[in-house]
């Protein structure tokens, strides 16, 4: 028995015993929210470790990504430059969203509203940015899923199905921004309270997070 | 309905964004200075991590979640573990199987050039 052990004592345990709503709290959309990032973290990491496995497991020479993805400023190759932009947009839309969040909760309506916009706005950025990156891969480099002119086959098919379907996340999060965005702006969750503005909110953090893993594991490493 | 939800002075949300261009911007030079081997990937490896521990514990609210909500989400990703760590094994072995039986091929043909 729980109470013989003591373990009753544990939050842990009290929340998941008792014959109430398991996450005290929270709000069921945030906890649902939460479910389906779970999910995503493990299609991301399915996507990760079989980019792992291919690249282990090749004979070929893996290309390299500081070379690939260099740029031109001012006449010089700079490595990974706009993979650098496109990092620090992602972390300043996060910021944005989060003082989104902060904002919904002091009730201030339309600077949430704006800041969910301008973090919609750093998105678009962002998928820009990736098909100037994506349009120059196949263009001048002559990357395809099916091979490459710099080294191993499986870089073209792991690059554009890792970053793919980031980029498609991103895409769905600035859709999702700008609807949540109209809504709060006209005062719909006035009476219901602002979780709506936290939950869209873990949606785009766990969009730069998942970039976080993509920029180290595929572009750094 | 009063908001359930979490409030936390903006301040902390200044200290940990200007945190993660901090730690952003390390992780570039690791690549812009060339590091290589071991301090490399310990260098991303560790950047990364902080990356996603703030983002997760500040800017998702994980560190002001009860219990109940923290284990039911950051413990079953420990099986991705396992899953990283098997296919790790067996791509070993997967690799050494190619070069024994195919060689491993020195210059590889390159495709022609995208004709476009």
């Amino acid at each position: 028995m729980a109470e013989a052990t003591g373990l009753r004592n544990l939050q842990l345990v009290n929340d998941w015993a008792d014959d109430v709503a398991v996450f005290r709290g929270v709000p069921w959309g945030k906890a649902m929210m939460w479910i389906f990032l779970l999910s995503d973290t493990f299609i991301f990491t399915c996507f990760l470790t079989s980019y792992m496995t291919v690249r282990m497991t090749t004979a070929e020479p893996w290309p390299n990504p500081s070379e690939v993805f260099a740029l031109e400023a001012f006449g010089v190759p700079v490595p990974l430059l706009l993979i650098a932009i496109m990092t620090f947009i992602l972390i300043t839309s996060s910021g944005t969203m989060a003082m989104a969040v902060n904002m919904g909760y002091r009730r201030k309506r339309v600077p949430a509203a704006l800041l969910m916009l301008v973090t919609a706005v750093f998105g678009a950025m962002f998928v820009g940015m990736q098909m100037f990156e994506w349009t120059k891969l196949i263009v001048d480099e002559g990357v395809r899923p099916w091979g490459n002119p710099m080294g191993a086959a499986q870089f073209g098919s792991a690059f554009f199905m890792i970053t793919g379907f980031h980029g498609l996340h991103v895409s769905a999060g600035v859709v999702y921004l700008i609807i949540v965005a109209v809504r709060v702006w006209r005062g719909r969750y006035e009476e219901k309270g602002y979780d709506i503005i936290e939950i869209t909110g873990l949606y785009w953090h766990f969009v730069d997070l998942v970039w976080v893993f993509i920029f180290a594991f595929f572009y750094l490493w | 309905m009063a908001d359930t939800g979490q409030q936390h002075p903006i301040s902390v949300y200044f200290w940990i964004w200007a945190l993660l261009f901090v730690f952003s911007a390390a992780s570039y030079m690791v690549d812009y200075l060339a590091f290589q081997g071991y301090t490399r990937w310990t260098l991303i490896i560790i950047f990364m991590m902080l990356k996603a521990g703030f983002i997760v514990a500040i800017f998702m609210h994980m560190r002001w979640e009860r219990v109940a909500l923290i284990t039911a989400i950051l413990v079953p990703p420990g099986a991705l573990l396992v899953l990283v760590g098997l296919m790790a094994m067996e791509s070993d072995y997967t690799w050494l199987t190619r070069v024994v039986h195919f060689g491993a091929d020195p210059a590889p043909v390159p495709l022609p050039p995208p004709s476009h």
